[in-house]
């Protein structure tokens, strides 16, 4: 058998987390030839993620929902790798995705960690892309020092390592998401000085139609409201950090109440001080860029973030090119396994979703909409910003660089911004800055459609991932150049 | 979870430390207390952690001679060489 031959399949799917995995096992077990490529070096993706499976064969889902999900979506999985219907690619990257003539999708692979790889290339009839997403930041003083992470990133290091990144917390941004990073850091020991929710929670009055659509949210927020009483961890709302303070760390940082709008109120700063982890989480952002890079359709979601468009059977307006989780639209987990669930048997086999399947992922999109309405991103968060605050953090573009670009050379999209700034010219592409700087772009701009032009743009790259020159020698002339 | 990870060395700036299997590059550098080990280019600003699953590249640090590994992707093994900008 040739290599080509070796490595094409009915069904490829990108991504190994709840979407990934679901529309894995209904693609495989509707008799198609599936792969699946992901980073992550076990099946999980970001919600499921778990310690090395070399080290610990049997995980207990300790500090996990839907753990009885995960173990019943792996066994098939595991069944459908032992039946010869799936193959399965870990530790391996897709940097980028085309078509061929034929309509086949030819996926491109570099090793995420190391350099050993089963395959440069897989060639695929269907694709199914569930690339998920990464935390939303916004820039602000102080958020460079080392002890400044991710939410999700303190999330993950927990769940991967079974130890914390530090002794003393503080979790601030918005949304629900920031209630299970304080109790994973309480169950694992660590102090969570605060949690500063930026909402009101009397946001969520006018949606409790849509919360009580998905009455396990309300369970888990139960859960949650006991382990925070257990561990007397202040939830704050209407309350951000103004500024992160360290000489070469985080030290200690300031809060202050804010209006409606995000405004700081004077009179309400407060310092916290002995603080060594500052964990950040503004939602999501969908990576899109594979599928954007197809020619998918997007659009702005609730939101902010740039998702894409699909239909009923999680068919995008690229023929063959299926989409699940996240990169429809951030609404966790359990829609990104429904949604992956669909988009398996669409991808095999054409199968629609039952009217149960139906009504169950539009009652997740209308509790993830409330959601979005009810923790939006503060309209004013850039009142934070000093001149020197950095908003670029692998170039180092200052928020002043990027003011004095707009308001004097004009540059009142992110593209213009990254060509006059280097905004988003770094390592990671602008995955951290993107949104920010898509917002301070088009500051002031009244049509709504600048604002979706500027974030398409900063999803529009040539490569997903950073390559090695060998790795970009393999591209021929076709290849789209550096927008 | 039952089992015992093994314990094994690592070298941090070619100092021996004890760890065990089944964290990654980044955790076993923070255990140490280090928080950053790499410098910025323009402003040789310190960084470590930031995202912690691979995206923003803030975390890059030499392993076993390669430079630019994201410490936060990287699981940790035996006689493994990790060398950035760090006090050890
Ligand atoms: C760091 C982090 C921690 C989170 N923790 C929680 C939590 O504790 N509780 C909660 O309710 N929600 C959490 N979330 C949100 C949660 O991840 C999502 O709701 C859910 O996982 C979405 O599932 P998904 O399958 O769409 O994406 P994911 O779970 O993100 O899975 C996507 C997978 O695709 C892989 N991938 C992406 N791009 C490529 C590529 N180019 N090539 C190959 N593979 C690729 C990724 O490595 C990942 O394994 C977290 C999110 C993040 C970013
Ligand atoms: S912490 Fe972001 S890539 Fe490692």
């Amino acid at each position: 058998m040739s290599a080509h031959e070796e490595f094409a399949f009915d069904v490829a799917v990108i991504g190994a987390g709840p979407a990934g995995l679901s529309a894995a096992v209904a693609a495989a077990e509707r008799g198609a030839k599936v792969v699946v490529c992901d980073t992550g070096t076990q099946p999980g993706g970001q919600f499921w993620r778990h310690r090395p499976e070399s080290v610990f064969p049997e995980p207990d889902g300790h500090g996990h929902h839907g753990w009885k999900t995960y173990l019943d979506l792996r066994a098939r999985f595991d069944a459908a790798i032992s039946r010869g219907l799936l193959r399965y690619l870990p530790n391996t990257q897709v940097w980028m995705t085309e078509r061929e003539d034929a309509g086949r999708f030819v996926l491109r692979l570099t090793p995420a960690t190391g350099t050993a790889i089963e395959a440069a290339t897989v060639r695929a009839a269907k694709l199914v892309s569930c690339t998920g997403g990464y935390d939303r930041q916004l820039p602000l003083p102080g958020w460079e020092l080392p002890g400044v992470m991710a939410a999700g990133g303190i999330q993950a290091f927990i769940k991967a390592n079974g130890t914390l990144p530090g002794k003393r917390f503080v979790v601030a941004g918005t949304g629900p998401f920031l209630l299970p990073v304080a109790a994973n850091i309480a169950e694992a020991g660590g102090k969570v000085v605060a949690v500063c929710e930026s909402a009101s929670l009397a946001n969520w009055l006018p949606h409790l139609g849509a919360a009580s659509g998905v009455p396990g949210k309300a369970l888990e927020g139960a859960e949650y409201a006991g382990i925070f009483a257990k561990h007397r961890i202040r939830y704050r709302t209407r309350t951000v950090v103004t500024e992160v303070l360290g000489e070469s760390s985080a030290k200690s940082v300031r809060i202050a109440k804010v209006d409606a709008d995000g405004a700081v109120i004077a009179g309400t700063e407060q310092l916290l001080e002995d603080v060594d982890v500052v964990g950040f989480g503004w939602g999501f952002t969908p990576q899109v860029e594979l599928a954007v890079a197809l020619g998918a359709t997007t659009r702005i979601d609730a939101d902010g973030s740039l998702v894409c468009v699909v239909d009923g059977q999680q068919a995008s307006n690229v023929p063959g090119l299926y989409l699940a989780g996240e990169v429809t639209g951030v609404g966790g987990a359990v829609l990104a396994v429904a949604e992956g669930l669909v988009a398996g048997a669409a991808a095999a086999n054409g199968e629609a979703p039952s009217a149960g399947t139906a009504r169950q992922i539009q009652r997740h999109r209308r509790f993830a909409g409330a959601m979005h309405r009810a923790h939006p991103v503060p309209e004013k968060w850039d009142d934070l910003l000093a001149d020197d605050t950095l908003v670029c953090r692998c170039e180092e573009v200052s928020h002043g660089e990027v003011v004095h670009a707009r308001v004097e050379l004009g540059a009142t999209d992110a593209r213009t911004m990254k060509s006059f700034t280097r905004t988003g010219m770094g390592w990671c592409q602008g995955k951290v800055c993107g949104f920010a700087v898509s917002c301070l772009s088009t500051k002031g701009a009244d049509d709504a459609g600048t604002e979706q032009a500027s974030l398409a743009a900063f999803a529009k790259r040539p490569v997903a991932a950073p390559l090695t020159l060998g790795e970009i020698s393999t591209l021929d002339s076709r290849q789209p150049q550096d927008s | 979870m039952s089992t015992t990870p093994q314990r094994i060395t690592v070298t941090l700036n070619s100092k021996p430390v004890g760890t065990e299997q089944g964290r990654s590059v980044g955790a076993v550098l923070m255990g140490e207390g280090i928080k950053a080990w790499r410098t910025t280019r323009n402003e040789g600003k310190p960084r470590g952690l930031f995202c912690g699953i691979g995206a923003c590249y803030d975390c890059l640090v030499t392993i076993d001679g390669q430079p630019n590994q994201r410490a936060c992707m990287v699981e940790v093994c035996d006689s493994m060489n990790i060398e950035g900008d760090f006090d050890a």
